[in-house]
């Protein structure tokens, strides 16, 4: 196991500084003079001289590159010409709503999907079955912002507990000071009224965001299990009289949960992605509302910050998934650390 | 990207033999024994035929353009506009018509230069190995753990706005799903025998891969492009949707969408319209791709 891991981080680490040569690559090829950018188009040529020369912009190539990495290391994403703050500050402030959106969405999406697929595998070509194809046939085909404003249509004429914008009420006073997670940090604190007011708030668009997901983890979990049902030890499992409870979750949803776990980590990538649109529509104060905020501005630093964070979030993911198929399934294990 | 059952496909198989169908025939009657691949390639072609024949179809082209009709603005859907009219009075349901060209320029663009592109790479880094296959794999581990949808917002962002951009951004980012099916199909192929006897008898590298491999690979492509057709619309409404994309008055329907939600949700019908109509094109391009992948048998 500790090879395993070891293999694993330095395969992260490569993916990592991989990830941030390319995303300044891409940063400095586009054309466009950062300088002139950050100044506008009123500034004169000296000026944008000047500015070039503070940014060091006029050095060679990889020393830019070097000073980058460098800074990189010790948290310097550099300035946000945005908000004039160092764009570090500004994602770490964003960051804890998008994190308690993703998070719980993955939450969502696993009490939701697998159950499901379980369910449709167990009662296969029934009505239970055909009704969990649709359902995940409708999730993996609408876009996340066509849902969300379905959501909010919804949520405007008929269940008006819901809220369609923010994170929690400012009316309530309430500052997350533990663990920065709303929903975490009202418990924590026993204060309800907040964990059922940010809950109203989180429900629609995190619903939004694990749509896709739910319906494809659900398909995968399903297949999956049919699979494994088709095992001799199941068969040899059944003969020896254990209860069909333990055959199934026991021995079956183990193995076949590594399909789904495996998808639902390359999915994290596009349900960041999806985030930028979902928290759009709701007005989640996250790193994707800065993001689009920043694109729109033409902030190149802040662009880099949010684009290179979010990339650390999905490789952190996979990460953790990786580790949890390598407790589930040692064979997961064996594989994949011989051929790193 | 559900997996076909094994079960059933193993059923027909048999049946296929039993009767000596041919392999094409025998892929005809699993695509037509699959009502939901019919749909979808319905629900593809209808969309096609809308687009190529917008100017013909649409009850009031005018309205794809910075046409004006103020004393019919944010008109309900009523049978003279089937979709209602958006805030400056167009019908919305001619817009639509014409978004699916925009829609489908797009998937035309960004497949044609992607899929080439990252088939030619899997292709090199399966058959190849070594250190060809450690450097392409590795940059597409790295490609693909950016997040697809910031990545392409970031490139639109820093290249104005407009579709070329955003094809451009979706291309990058595109090729590597491509890469990586058609190496892992290639990798398994290379221990096969007419691999082996390709190469005894002294043909070329350019002839194994393009001649003796590919050929092996066309039915995960076409799975592939039929599925990801209906992504890269999605991606392409979602990139409009916050302003990156496709710039008014080029009736594109994700632009449709985000300009429709700011009058929610008095004027539902002017963002869930073409809301809808994505979901459509999405729809069918997935029921194909899932029927194409039963009737081919293969694994994407």
């Amino acid at each position: 196991m500790f090879t395993y891991l070891l293999k694993r981080t330095v395969t992260l680490l490569l993916v990592f500084i991989g990830l941030a040569i390319l995303i300044f690559i891409i940063a400095r090829i586009v054309p466009g003079d950062p300088a002139r950018i950050a100044l506008g188009p009123l500034a004169s040529a000296q000026q944008v001289e000047e500015m070039r020369q503070e940014m060091g912009l006029n050095d060679p190539f990889f020393v830019q590159l070097w000073n980058y990495l460098a800074g990189l290391v010790q948290g310097d994403l550099g300035k946000s010409l945005l908000t004039s703050r160092p764009v570090i500050d500004d994602i770490l402030g964003a960051l804890p709503a998008t994190f308690e959106l993703v998070l719980f969405t993955v939450f969502l999406q696993i009490t939701l999907s697998i159950p499901l697929g379980v369910l449709a595998a167990v009662y296969r070509d029934s009505w239970v079955d055909n009704f969990t194809r649709i359902i995940s046939l409708i999730g993996v085909v609408t876009p996340g912002f066509v849902l969300a404003i379905i959501l909010q249509l919804l949520a405007s004429y008929q269940f008006s507990f819901f809220p369609v914008t923010g994170r929690v009420d400012p009316g309530l006073n309430f500052e997350p000071d533990i663990t920065r997670l709303i929903l975490i940090d009202s418990l924590i604190k026993g204060r309800s009224d907040v964990f059922i007011d940010a809950f109203s708030h989180i429900f629609l668009p995190s619903i939004a965001l694990a749509a896709a997901g739910i319906g494809q983890v659900m398909r995968i979990t399903r297949s999956a299990m049919i699979e494994v049902s088709r095992f001799d030890f199941i068969e040899a499992s059944r003969a020896y009289g254990i209860p069909e409870r333990v055959v199934t979750f026991g021995y079956m949803l183990r193995i076949a949960s590594v399909a789904p776990l495996t998808i639902l980590g390359l999915e994290f990538a596009s349900l960041i992605g999806n985030a930028f649109v979902v928290e759009f529509v709701f007005s989640w104060p996250g790193i994707a509302s800065y993001g689009v905020r920043t694109i729109l501005q033409k902030d190149l630093n802040a662009v880099i910050g949010v684009v290179l964070v979010s990339g650390i979030f999905f490789v952190f993911a996979n990460l953790f998934i990786d580790i949890l198929l390598g407790i589930i399934d040692p064979r997961h294990r064996i594989r994949e650390g011989s051929s790193k | 990207m559900t997996q076909p059952s094994g079960q059933e496909l193993n059923s027909e198989r048999d049946l296929g033999q039993q009767r000596s169908l041919t392999s094409g025939q025998m892929a005809w009657f699993r695509f037509r024994s699959n009502p939901s691949s019919i749909i979808g390639a319905f629900i593809v072609l209808s969309v096609i035929f809308l687009a190529i024949f917008a100017p013909l179809i649409a009850p009031s082209p005018q309205s794809a353009g910075s046409f004006v009709d103020f004393i019919n603005r944010h008109s309900p859907p009523s049978k003279d506009f089937w979709f209602g009219t958006d805030n400056v009075g167009r019908d919305i349901f001619s817009r639509v018509i014409f978004g699916y060209r925009v829609s489908l320029g797009l998937v035309i663009g960004v497949l044609g230069f992607a899929v080439p592109f990252g088939v030619f790479l899997g292709l090199l880094a399966g058959y190849f190995g070594n250190w060809t296959e450690f450097v392409i794999m590795r940059f597409t581990d790295i490609m693909l753990a950016i997040p697809p949808l910031a990545m392409a917002l970031a490139i639109t962002a820093v290249l104005s706005p407009n579709l070329i951009n955003a094809m451009i951004a979706i291309t990058m980012l595109w090729w590597t799903w491509h890469t990586r099916l058609i190496y892992r199909i290639v990798k398994a192929q290379m221990n096969e025998d007419y691999v082996e006897a390709a190469k005894v008898s002294g043909a070329s590298h350019f002839h194994i891969m393009f001649r003796e491999l590919l050929p092996n690979c066309v039915s995960a492509i076409s799975v592939k492009i039929s599925l990801d057709a209906g992504f890269v619309i999605l991606f392409g409404a979602a990139l409009s949707f916050l302003g990156l994309g496709v710039q008014p008055p080029t009736p594109d329907l994700g632009t449709m969408v985000s300009t429709g939600s700011e009058y929610l949700p008095e004027y539902w019908w002017e963002a869930l319209m073409p809301g809808l109509a994505i979901l459509y094109a999405i729809l069918g391009f997935n029921l194909l791709g899932d029927g194409l992948r039963d009737m081919m048998d293969v694994e994407v």
